[in-house]
């Protein structure tokens, strides 16, 4: 029988305050097998191992349980605690008695008898151990980053410059997301081109760094290390090696009335088109649904006006397959839609404007050519209201729970540009809260409030009415305690910011949780804030939470320096619980082959000895590198021919035994 | 599909333009209307105490006569509209308050709820349809810029009333759009008239209905029109020295559908 060690952990008063430790090192002494227990105030500690250890050599045991934390704290290092003795790493157990137990219970003794019930169940499950290898698998040394944005331009230039090949998917046609839209950057007022540019023609140029601009991931398999990923590079309808970017097309274009994405909606562009002017790739892509070619079969100026000979009207969408180690998610965002606020008239009032959009004003190349001007009329404003909190830090089932974190700097950043360069403007900010915790920031709002002579008001705005061509901003301002009543030529919206929808989409691909506001979950909110749960994708930028400029380059280089420690591996050490099947059980049904998420399980004909015959069967086959040891395989198996090492059927069945005894 | 009516007693009074034609209007649609003729005030003002339990009991009384019938319960004044869908919404997710109801009227069948509260508007857009609305027509308000007055009562708590979006609603112009006329859509038609308000501090209500109306005009608007008989009154009595009609909103469709033509002109001025 197998020799077992009991040892049971105070950790501190998290434990012993609500469970008598001794009475449970007592009570398991009588388990079948156990020949050793013990308790100590902090097992993790290098005291509390060496117990461990020690024990394991002077009993000879076969097995350990630990009674402390949840294993997803310290399951690691009581495995490797118990190999420095020669033990199998898999022949630990762990009874948390912490989280399942101390912390959610007020009353002693039930929480006494409890943890004596979980330790007991850990000890029927380890008397059925056994001690399991890992494989090895290998590590493809190449990065994908889902994501031609600051985040993703900056994680891919981190791996590239370690010297390692990276691809970049970016759905639109240029790299550059968000933040080329923008006109300055806080605190600094940096224009917002004029650092990003140059780092859209690093990632151009870097030779380990490859472009695929209009393309989006369709299909992903594998796992970490060896990710096989199907890429769509829609068709631009022009040739890329025949094209010089000289834009005769764009001018020859006579279908110019395309709603213009990057100025927000706000302007017009012809069917053809590059994005801006500093695009990357320079290169224009035909907007087929706009294309009088397309759409009636005329015209082809366009066609005629290419002296390279690079408009292909027949071009295809491409799809290529290609092999990665690490992938990175650096998906964005996007203002929400600010459908359902319309007490600002948003959706009535041409003077009513996101904050994005009124950056698209403020920006030399947008669509007023920077200058300051109302939509409605093309006259000057002379007096601005700017809401923060629009569909932020929202109860009201419309907006978002969250604070979007970046409105209050970027509205002191407009407030400020507009004061800079039209000093008679009246602004007014309604805020909620002004927080601006960051290197320099408050100082930068501080500086908006007493330099420029912002009129900063607690308070929220509860309609926006068109009056008499001007626009009535009915609001109350708290601190005060009265209502005003503002007569205002635009208000500029702070709107909500949201996960770019398409990430849906590829964490359902690669099977990377979010949250309830759709931003992808973090491995550990603390201590893993780059990695997905999912090994072999990392986060990076505004998908994984809200966050400014500075945050987001500083944690696109984390996610980069994550990929390399991986891409640096020769090899991956696997994981050996993974799923196992019994060839004499199975019948073939292929209920588990549906059902596997990480396609490790295939089905082939194979010789089997059935009750003393030989006969060919068709039988399931696990993959143990693709196998993630999830189980959903071994729940469907209707013959019980599935069964997951490390947690078998029998094992489980032994615990809830223990557990009812 | 039938409906049990619920008129509510302003119509029966100074509001009965609203009520008749309304009626003419349903008869002519082929939706058919059965009052109940013991129904009591719904108690104008939904019960803000939560242990408020008698003023609940009328509208309860009538919400159950529909159930037993099989009708859903159909409304038209504003203030009716309002206090029997929350009270209605009461009946069906508050414990305490169905419990206490139930006990006082002693219901052969505890009432929980499961009558549907239909507004007139919801009815021509739901059952009749704002397209064959339109082919029933037969003096279509063509040129006539109309604006909708929704008020808040229709419109507000927006999770309880569930009616059209609180802030941008359509109902009303969809349905002008329907009887022909041109809507106007101005930005103060979901405000507060200042409804009882009036009592105490009439300057205020003005005030506040010379906003509406103003705004209204503004945009070009040469009439409007409401569900509501508080409203109307308002609009008519302390918006004062603006000349713009104010109709109820059957009216113009008893004079779209033909049913009141020896009424066209139904501006009669309350005292």
């Amino acid at each position: 029988m197998l020799k077992i060690g009991v040892f049971v952990c105070w950790c501190g008063s998290n434990i012993a305050g609500t469970v008598d430790v001794k009475a449970v090192v007592e009570a398991v002494k009588a388990e079948p097998g156990v020949v050793f227990s013990t308790d100590y105030q902090y097992m993790c500690s290098e005291g509390g191992q060496s117990a461990i250890r020690q024990a394991i050599k002077e009993y000879e045991l076969g097995g350990v349980v630990i009674c402390a934390c949840s294993p997803r704290m310290h399951e690691t290092t009581f495995r490797k605690a118990a190999e420095a003795a020669g033990l199998n790493p898999y022949m630990v157990e762990i009874a948390n008695i912490r989280e399942h137990c101390s912390w959610i219970h007020k009353d002693k003794e039930e929480a006494t008898e409890k943890a004596v019930v979980l330790c007991r169940a850990a000890i029927a499950k380890l008397n059925l151990n056994k001690p399991l290898f890992p494989g090895e698998s290998g590590v493809v040394k190449r990065a994908l980053v889902i994501g031609g944005g600051i985040a993703g331009i900056q994680t891919a230039l981190d791996i590239a410059d370690a010297g390692y090949e990276v691809d970049i998917v970016e759905k639109s046609p240029t790299i550059g997301g968000r933040m080329a839209q923008l006109d300055k950057t806080f605190p600094t007022l940096d224009c917002a081109a004029c650092i990003l540019t140059p780092k859209m023609v690093e990632a151009a140029a870097h030779e380990k760094i490859r472009l695929f601009t209009y393309s989006e991931v369709e299909e992903v398999s594998g796992y970490v290390g060896s990710f096989r990923v199907k890429i769509r590079q829609k068709a631009r309808s022009v040739n890329r090696e025949l094209c010089n970017g000289c834009g005769e097309c764009i001018v020859k274009c006579p279908s110019k009335t395309a709603s213009n994405a990057f100025d927000e909606g706000l302007s017009k562009r012809s069917a053809i088109y590059i994005p801006f002017a500093q695009a990357v790739p320079n290169l224009p892509v035909i907007d087929r649904e706009a294309c009088l070619r397309f759409q009636t079969g005329k015209c082809g100026l366009c066609e005629i006006a290419c002296s390279a000979k690079a408009i292909d009207y027949e071009q295809e969408d491409e799809t290529i397959t290609e092999e990665y180690g690490a992938i990175v998610l650096a998906t964005g965002y996007r203002p929400m839609s600010l459908d359902r606020y319309d007490e600002f008239q948003y959706s009535q009032s041409p003077d009513v404007l996101t904050s994005l959009e009124f950056e698209r004003i403020l920006n030399a190349s947008g669509p007023t050519g920077g200058s300051l001007l109302r939509l409605s009329n093309g006259e000057k404003p002379k007096s601005i209201v700017f809401i923060q909190c629009v569909g932020s830090r929202s109860d009201d089932g419309c907006g978002k729970s969250y604070c979007s974190k970046i409105c209050c700097m970027y509205t002191a950043k407009q407030a400020m540009l507009v004061k800079d360069k039209y000093p008679d403007i009246d602004v007014t900010v309604f805020y909620i809260d002004v927080r601006t915790p960051g290197k320099n920031f408050d100082e930068f709002y501080r500086r908006a409030a007493e330099a420029y002579g912002v009129r900063y008001v607690k308070g929220m705005v509860g309609k926006v009415a068109e009056w008499k061509g001007r626009l009535q901003v009915q609001a109350v301002d708290l601190l005060e305690d009265k209502q005003l009543l503002i007569d205002a030529d635009m208000v500029v919206l702070a709107a909500a910011i949201e996960p770019d929808p398409g990430a849906r989409k590829i964490g359902a691909m690669l099977a990377v949780n979010m949250d309830q506001n759709d931003f992808f979950t973090e491995a550990h909110p603390k201590l893993r804030p780059v990695e997905s749960p999912t090994a072999g994708v990392f986060l990076s930028g505004m998908c994984q939470g809200p966050k400014d400029i500075p945050e987001t380059v500083a944690q696109a280089g984390a996610a980069a320096v994550k990929v390399l420690g991986l891409l640096s591996k020769d090899k991956l050490v696997g994981n050996p619980c993974v799923a196992i099947s019994d060839e004499t059980l199975c019948n073939g049904c292929s209920s588990c082959e549906a059902l596997c998420p990480y396609d490790a399980i295939t089905f082939e004909e194979k010789q089997v000895m059935v009750q003393g015959r030989r006969e060919t069967r068709r039988v399931a086959m696990v993959n143990e590198t693709m196998c993630q040891g999830c189980g959903a395989c071994t729940v469907a198996c209707p013959s019980g021919a599935m069964d997951l090492k490390g947690f078998t059927n029998r094992q489980i069945m032994a615990e809830v035994d223990a557990i009812c005894r | 599909m039938s409906f049990h009516y619920y008129p509510g007693c302003t119509l029966k009074t100074k509001a009965k333009d609203l009520d008749e034609c309304a009626r003419k209007s349903a008869e002519a649609l082929g939706v058919p209307l059965i009052e109940w003729e013991e129904w009591q005030c719904c108690g104008t003002v939904y019960p803000q105490a939560q242990d408020e339990i008698a003023t609940r009991l009328a509208a309860i009384r009538a919400l159950d006569e529909a159930r037993r019938n099989g009708s859903d319960l159909l409304t038209i004044c504003s203030a009716c509209h309002h206090v029997m869908k929350r009270i209605n919404r009461d009946m069906q997710t508050n414990e305490d308050i169905r419990t206490k109801a139930n006990n006082y009227l002693a219901l052969d069948t505890p009432y929980t709820g499961q009558t549907r509260v239909v507004h007139y508007l919801e009815m021509l857009r739901d059952t009749v349809g704002f397209d064959e609305l339109r082919k029933r027509v037969l003096y279509p308000l063509t040129g006539r810029r109309i604006g909708a007055y929704y008020g808040c009562m229709l419109l507000r708590p927006s999770k309880e009333m569930q009616f059209d979006d609180p802030e941008n609603p359509s109902i009303m112009e969809d349905f002008l759009e329907a009887i022909g006329a041109e809507p106007v859509r101005y930005p103060y038609r979901n405000e507060c008239c200042g409804g009882y308000v009036a009592l105490e501090e009439a300057a205020l209500v003005g005030e506040l209905c010379g906003k509406v109306l103003d705004s209204a005009r503004q945009k070009g608007a040469e009439a409007l029109i409401t569900a509501c008989p508080l409203c109307r009154y308002n609009l008519r009595k302390n918006g004062s020295k603006q000349d713009m009609p104010v109709y109820y909103f059957s009216e113009l469709l008893a004079e779209a559908l033909g049913v009141n033509r020896t009424n066209t002109e139904p501006v009669r001025l309350e005292k």
